[in-house]
């Protein structure tokens, strides 16, 4: 009997032992807390559901002339592509042996578009439109899509809730169709 | 025959330190990186790839020059007393680390593969005059070290309700992922490390995420941020990008796991043979899913398949380097190998892997790879 409490006892002590430092709850203590102020600085993301979306506006006929002036020359002046991807057109293409994705036949969220123009557009100059320019040209790219009418302002409060026409065209692939194939 | 005594025998040789970072010999300046063949290039590099050279390379570890790039607005130049990591979002509390921080945790190292999804491009009619290095050059591994990213959301305190991860670059292009928290939790490393020394900058200088078995695009370099959240976040390279678009118009997204593939690198596409007789088959094979439990060859186009070498260590993850004696007749032949994984995963034919999507689909191929020998013993990509 007390030779298994022992036994015991050894085991929980090994038990500490090998489980060390990282014990559940404990902490290194490396690193610092970062404080929302340093946090706002660098959450820049944009989620599906309009989290993120900063304060701003912007129009289609204020994203014309952004897009003419800074994004035309890679994208097109209508968002036709060449050099850079094709923007516009290809709804409902999806199926054609030569589907054409663009932001309006293939982008399921409107957020993903402020979200990439934001963080990395234009390619010479990324994170430097302002807010009310990212909506400007969020809204004329959906605008050229015929997604949008030419009277649009995108806001935080509407953006989100744009339905893009390829909405539902996504799911989840897990798992994987080659998962099944055999030789 | 060269002379009885070489030149550089008669004379003495460079000195120590001659070259402080040494460097490949200069006869070996053809081994390098480059463009895909047969392809236009991009209307800029910063927003490219470059492939490895995987012909001119033995065992299974890649040198860090020659590990293949996929940049989407160029490399930065971080200086690393400038970089930090924050942690946030559904966490109990929020963490900032400066790369002397992460150094200080305990840390582990890992040899595993890194491959791009867009890897082989064997969809339509083969271009015989592609080589290994266009087809399967976005194909690399490395030991990487670093902290084990569990151990940095354990001090951050992971929320229940977060199920996703976001991971944010330093580069121009902040480049996002999505991650799943149980990849995040199970075996992913925060990499400071590769062969021994920090990493390279093209590989994510100062610190990275690896994804053991991920596409290489999740594996976000320069990584400054992430943020755990409730759902993905959708960003561009995980919808417009990076998803496999279906005959039936329906994407298929998340597609994370690099599944098991194999290719023989010799010989391969632009290789000549000489005299008939022996030849040494050997090839790479990996598996996302853990280890290659097996790899077959065959020289005569499917027809038989026998089994290969697999040389040790077999690491789960990880390229794993075969080798199969063959006597070469001088004749025709058709080369191939096929992976199977400890999971039992079969790797597919090019044919098999038709019937369930195509060039659409562009991503994840990994079907069986084919190299036609003719007789004279010139050596073609045969898809």
């Amino acid at each position: 009997m007390p030779d298994r409490i022992a036994r015991r006892l050894m085991l929980a002590v090994a038990a500490t032992l090998v489980v060390g430092v990282a014990r559940a709850g404990e902490s290194y203590g490396i690193g610092r807390e970062a404080t929302p102020q340093e946090i706002a600085g660098w959450d820049i993301d944009v989620s599906p559901n309009g989290a993120g979306l900063p304060p701003g506006r912007g129009d289609v006929r204020q994203g014309e002339a952004i897009f003419a002036a800074k994004c035309a020359a890679c994208h097109g002046a209508h968002g036709e592509g060449k050099p850079m991807d094709r923007l516009v057109g290809g709804i409902g293409t999806l199926r054609d042996k030569k589907p054409v994705k663009t932001v309006g036949s293939f982008w399921p969220y409107a957020t993903t578009l402020f979200d990439y123009v934001r963080r990395a557009m234009p390619l010479n100059a990324p994170q430097s439109l302002t807010p009310d320019e990212v909506y400007a040209v969020s809204a004329y790219v959906l605008f050229l899509n015929g997604i949008v009418p030419q009277d649009t302002t995108f806001d935080a409060d509407n953006l989100a809730r744009i339905n893009m026409p390829n909405r539902n065209g996504f799911v989840s692939a897990d798992p994987p169709p080659e998962a099944a194939a055999k030789p | 025959m060269p002379p009885a005594i070489p030149e550089w025998q008669l004379h003495p040789g460079e000195e120590v330190l001659s070259q402080p970072y040494g460097r490949p010999s200069r006869f070996e300046a053809n081994v390098v990186r480059r463009y895909r063949h047969g392809l236009p290039e991009p209307p800029t590099r910063l927003s490219s790839f470059s492939l490895t050279p995987l012909q001119d390379l033995s065992g299974i570890i890649t040198p860090n020059g020659l590990h293949y790039e996929r940049h989407h607005a160029g490399t930065p130049t971080i200086d690393p007393l400038e970089h930090r990591l924050i942690v946030h979002g559904m966490v109990e509390k929020p963490l900032i680390f400066a790369m002397e921080d992460l150094t200080r945790f305990p840390s582990v190292s890992r040899v595993c593969f890194l491959e791009c999804s867009g890897n082989t491009q064997n969809w339509g009619a083969p271009n015989p005059e592609l080589t290994v290095q266009d087809t399967h050059g976005l194909l690399s591994c490395c030991e990487w070290t670093g902290v084990p990213l569990a151990t940095i959301l354990a001090e951050a305190g992971v929320k229940p309700e977060a199920k996703w991860m976001l991971a944010e670059g330093a580069d121009a292009a902040a480049m996002t992922r999505s991650i799943p928290i149980e990849k995040a939790l199970d075996d992913a490393l925060l990499a400071y490390a590769q062969n021994g020394e920090r990493l390279r900058p093209e590989q994510g200088y100062p610190l990275r995420l690896l994804l053991p078995g991920y596409e290489g695009n999740a594996n976000v370099k320069w990584l400054r941020r992430l943020k755990l959240a409730a759902e993905p976040f959708q960003t561009r390279e995980e919808t417009s990008k990076y998803t496999m678009l279906m005959p039936d118009g329906v994407a298929r997204q998340f597609n994370f796991v690099m599944h098991a593939k194999s290719v023989i690198t010799f010989p391969s596409g632009g290789q000549r043979l000489g005299s008939a007789g022996f030849y040494e088959i050997s090839g790479l094979a990996w598996s996302g899913l853990g280890k290659v439990a097996r790899v077959e060859v065959s020289t005569d186009g499917g027809a038989s398949w026998r089994d290969a070498a697999l040389q040790e260590p077999v690491m789960s993850k990880c390229l794993t380097r075969f080798r199969s004696p063959w006597q070469w007749d001088g004749g025709p032949a058709s080369l191939a190998s096929r992976v199977i994984d400890e999971t039992g995963y079969v790797q597919p034919t090019r044919e098999a892997l038709l019937k369930l999507r195509d060039v659409r689909s562009y991503y994840h191929y990994n079907a069986i790879q084919n190299w036609s020998v003719a007789a004279g013993g010139a050596v073609t990509n045969a898809g």
